[in-house]
């Protein structure tokens, strides 16, 4: 089956998309790499190839996993199928 | 996947091994840029290596300018050396750290003759030097004699998802071989850096590590005047779908696979503990990043890319690799192992580190890479400090 979203590893509450965009309200086919697994979400925003869609509801101050490790911080809530890039997200380091 | 175990090489007179068979005219500073590049006018089959510095440095910086420039006429991938320089001390500084490997090697100072005499005298034996070197036959030469070194750029989250797996996948099945690996990047490596630095070898490794990545992001804290957004992560990067320099950092990280680190290196300085994986302390500018690799003495290169990096170097061939199909659509002529499908899941990772195992033995034995081809010569100097 056509994948569009791959996710590293399954402790992550994002994935990343594969195809070259999705679109709102797009039943979505995710992989799981590191279990060889699947799950489904459907989308909100339309999201480009390569840019992150939230795998679950978000709250200001959560910490985004992927890789199965901390890459930021969410500054702005994000709901579930939503685009997470600069504008919810930050770095905690720099 | 069976692959060979050899590749066709240039046998130079210290051991070594080169995928290339370059003349180089290498200028010691800035101001014999000149007469450089009108001696590599002169004598066909030869190349100038023009950059920015070499006056008035001092201190480390100084050293590191001695080290970049004698270790990139020691890489293997050079047959033969005239170094130009405005100074006859400096000059003869690197003729002697050249000649050690037995290479030809010849320098020409320009005070008290001029561009025109030196340019004179130095083409003379730069024809002497290409036309032996002309003569020089690839020959077999054992895997181990690959140095393999890494380094990715315009990186998306298609780097972290393949393409840069796909080197990791690489230096797994290469490690075995006994050849030597290098990767470097400290600052990219902020947010991984701790999980970075469980993979040492050793403890000492593990803990030169540590020191080494506090001391550039000191510096980094010092210097930044803000948060670094489109710095680290480069707009470039942003575009690509990569939010923060953790993010990033993970990514870039995936490029050792499950390798071990047996040592950390200075920039520019050659491994001396043998076989296996270095970490060295570079920038993560590409061209800066790349020269010093060859420097010390890396002699063929892999750099994956997301968005579509199109950085070569003059000594150095650089093997570019691409998961994103966008860039392979659109700029194909800069990549030289196309592994997106791997996220169509057409291909899988072992798969895809075969295919680039493959591509790296055809550039070894000659082939030229896309970089060469379009004549990308990036030859960029790092400099530590302001000079006196």
């Amino acid at each position: 089956m056509a994948t569009d979203i791959i996710i590293h590893d399954k402790k992550d509450n994002v994935g990343v998309v594969v195809i070259e965009k999705i679109t709102p309200k797009q039943d979505c086919a995710c992989w799981i790499m590191e279990d060889d697994s699947s799950t489904n979400i459907q989308s909100v925003d339309e999201i480009p190839l390569g840019h992150k869609i939230a795998m679950i509801d978000l709250n200001e101050g959560d910490t985004i996993l992927k890789y199965g490790h901390d890459i930021g911080k969410v500054v702005k809530s994000i709901k579930k199928g939503e685009h997470v890039h600069v504008h919810n997200v930050k770095t905690k380091k720099w | 996947m069976e692959f060979p175990k050899s590749f066709l090489g240039y046998k130079r007179e210290n051991g070594r091994a080169g995928t290339r068979n370059h003349v180089i005219i290498l200028p010691v500073d800035d101001i014999s840029n000149a007469c450089a590049e009108a001696v590599a006018n002169n004598i066909k089959g030869t190349i100038a290596l023009p950059h920015s510095y070499g006056r008035l440095q001092f201190g480390a910086d100084l050293e590191l300018h001695f080290r970049t420039m004698i270790g990139t006429g020691c890489n293997p991938n050079v047959a033969a050396v005239i170094v130009i320089g405005i100074e006859p001390k400096w000059t003869k500084k690197i003729v002697d750290g050249i000649a050690k490997t037995g290479k030809p090697v010849e320098g020409f100072h320009i005070e008290r003759t001029g561009d025109i005499g030196t340019t004179m005298k130095a083409s003379k034996k730069a024809q002497e030097f290409v036309m032996w070197a002309s003569e020089k036959q690839r020959e077999e030469c054992p895997i181990s004699d690959l140095w393999i070194s890494v380094k990715c750029g315009e990186s998306d989250t298609t780097s972290g998802l393949a393409a840069n797996p796909t080197v990791g996948n690489l230096m797994e099945k290469l490690e075995p071989m006994g050849v030597h690996l290098c990767f470097g990047e400290t600052s990219e490596l902020t947010g991984a850096e701790q999980v970075c630095a469980t993979r040492g070898a050793t403890k000492e490794a593990s803990d030169k590590f540590i020191k080494t990545w506090n001391s550039y992001n000191d510096f980094i804290l010092k210097e930044a005047t803000d948060d670094l957004s489109e710095s680290q992560p480069t707009a470039g990067n942003i575009a690509g779908g990569l939010t923060t320099i953790e993010e990033k950092a993970f990514g870039n990280f995936q490029k050792i696979g499950n390798c071990k680190f047996i040592d950390v290196l200075e920039p520019a300085e050659e491994p001396t503990k043998g076989k296996g994986l270095y970490f060295m302390d570079t920038s993560s500018a590409a061209a800066e990043c790349v020269t010093l690799q060859a420097a010390a003495g890396f002699n063929i290169h892999l750099f994956p890319t997301g968005q579509g990096n199109i950085i070569g170097n003059p000594i150095e061939p650089v093997v570019k690799l691409t998961a994103n199909p966008l860039t392979v659509k659109g700029m194909g002529e800069h990549i030289d192992c196309d592994v997106s499908k791997i996220l169509s899941r057409e291909m899988n990772l072992s798969e895809a580190g075969d295919e680039l195992i493959k591509t790296t033995l055809r550039v070894a034995n000659g082939r030229l890479t896309c970089a060469e081809a379009l004549g990308h010569r990036e030859f960029v100097m790092t400099k530590l400090y302001r000079s006196a």
